[in-house]
């Protein structure tokens, strides 16, 4: 079981939910946070005043997966997410220990599904 | 006329400015709340400018090619900087108020008009164009039609044809203005002819509030005297609005499965749109029928016709000031009556069918100058400087790129 974290631009998501979609991963948990890489951030002005480096909204999403569904649900990533340009985010793949769905129990790889 | 001060009359015409200006701010909170969270500082920046610089323009010439003296089509520069628009009443406009009350009650029209088309392109147009564009609107298009339908010897007014507070010069030049801006910008990235998430409801209805507020000086201050036409504006402006707010909602009851706070303000505003060119003509029961009926037309066009033709007027501003005006304006034909207002006319429903015929030349007329000299504004700007931002910036938010300044914070 993996854990597939994702940091993407915010006006993605929807292209990136559709292509989990076609890729038949449906869970997926989101939550919006800020950061930036290289192009450290964006100028922000208060009453004229400059201020550099500030942070840049961006959108996290995890998904827990089973091993067979980690090479798809990373190339759905890519594909919705990308334009080409700087900004276009991470992902990162973790091994993860436990799962377990609350509702009935259930530990491991049906409990992800 | 014998033209003397009224104190009444022009303090009740001062607060009615007052009333109207603040409905600028009042739609930037409207709009505000319908675009995503990118963009509301775009959308508030872009009405509050339009209150910064077409208040410069009336002053310096917009009401003065808008009233002055002139041909039947468009007034000249004789009152630039209002050279001759004094503090005594100027009897042919209003002949119990100074010239410069009216002047300045005028002023707040002028600037909330081309604020209303700000929500058919919201979301992407570019802050330089915008600002080139309302200037150019405001002085070829605003001021030819107001001169035509308000000013003496204006062409529409000569027709015979009754608009009380705007129904032409405001709601349907700027709905048909919205419509030819989202036809020529294009969609937004992402639209796929279904709503865009709106990020603060309660901003919108506090906008629908002040508004409705607003309306009133709109509306009952257009009779321009602290009177009984005043007292019947202002009764039937409350008594529409109310009844497009209803209808709105049950609407939404019977077709979508529940009513909606969204869908109830929405009504509300189509109500004070309908009842703009009607207020001082028709009775109470003439603006219940036009409150219900307004709903339903523009339900019609913002849920079943929109989608269908593809264009997106982000905001509806065509759906609800377009359509909204346009049956005001041909409701106006059939609900008037003269035991309101002896100085209008009598409608279809009280014997002349010939009024109809009237408000619909006007609304023709209005519809075609303003599609038309819209459209070669928009080309000739997105031709010159562009008028739509890179898709980048468009992605990013028009608060961070146009005016690198964030609404809301994430963190803190």
């Amino acid at each position: 079981m993996k854990l597939v974290i994702a940091i993407i631009q915010p006006h993605r998501l929807e292209d990136v939910k559709k292509e989990l979609y076609k890729a038949d991963v449906n869970l997926i948990t989101v939550s919006p946070v800020l950061g930036h890489g290289k192009q450290k951030g964006v100028t922000e002005l208060y009453r004229g005043a400059k201020e550099t480096g500030n942070l840049l909204r961006k959108v996290r999403l995890e998904i827990g997966v089973n091993e067979d569904f980690v090479e798809p649900t990373v190339k759905a990533i890519v594909r919705g997410a990308r334009t080409g340009n700087i900004g276009d985010g991470k992902i990162f793949v973790l091994d993860m220990s436990r799962c377990v769905r609350i509702r009935t129990g259930e530990e491991g790889s049906e409990a992800i599904g | 006329m014998e033209a003397v001060i009224n104190s009444g009359d022009t303090a009740w015409v001062l607060a009615s400015t007052a009333l109207v200006m603040l409905m600028t701010p009042g739609l930037a909170f409207f709009y505000g709340g319908m675009v995503r969270r990118k963009n509301v500082l775009g959308v508030l920046m872009q009405c509050f400018t339009v209150l910064c610089v077409l208040s410069l323009q009336w002053v310096l010439f917009g009401y003065s090619l808008s009233f002055g003296p002139g041909n039947s089509f468009i007034g000249g520069l004789s009152w630039a900087g209002l050279n001759g628009v004094g503090l005594e009443p100027y009897a042919d406009y209003s002949a119990t108020i100074p010239h410069q009350a009216f002047m300045i009650f005028q002023a707040m029209f002028a600037i909330i008009t081309p604020a209303l088309i700000i929500g058919a392109f919201a979301e992407r147009m570019k802050f330089s164009a915008f600002l080139v564009f309302i200037v150019l609107w405001a002085t070829f298009v605003y001021a030819p039609i107001c001169h035509m339908v308000w000013a003496v010897g204006g062409f529409i007014r000569n027709l015979g044809a009754l608009d009380f507070a705007g129904g032409t010069v405001v709601h349907i030049n700027a709905g048909i203005a919205a419509l030819v801006m989202a036809i020529v910008l294009g969609k937004r990235k992402g639209y796929e002819n279904k709503p865009m998430p709106l990020h603060n409801l309660p901003f919108t209805v506090l906008g629908a509030a002040l508004l409705w507020f607003g309306w009133f000086g709109f509306n009952a201050g257009s009779a321009l005297a602290a009177n009984g036409l005043a007292v019947s504006a202002f009764v039937v402006t409350n008594t529409a609005a109310a009844a497009a707010g209803l209808s709105w909602a049950l609407l939404e009851w019977k077709f979508n499965g529940s009513p909606t706070m969204f869908g109830t303000v929405t009504g509300i505003v189509a109500g004070l749109v309908a009842i703009t060119p009607a207020a001082g003509f028709v009775n109470v029961m003439g603006a219940i029928v036009i409150g219900l009926l307004v709903s339903v037309f523009c339900f019609i066009a913002v849920g079943v016709v929109k989608p269908k033709l593809g264009y997106d007027d982000s905001l509806d501003a065509f759906g609800v000031h377009g359509i909204g005006g346009a049956w005001g304006a041909i409701a106006t034909g059939l609900f008037a009556t003269t035991t309101i207002n002896p100085a209008g006319a009598d409608g279809l429903f009280y014997g002349n069918a010939g009024l109809v015929a009237k408000q619909l030349i006007a609304v023709g007329i209005t519809v075609v100058y303003c599609f038309v000299a819209t459209f070669i504004i928009a080309k000739v700007v997105d031709v010159v400087m562009g008028l739509r931002v890179a898709d980048k910036d468009e992605a990013i938010g028009l608060d961070l790129t146009q005016h690198h300044e964030v609404a809301y914070t994430v963190l803190d």
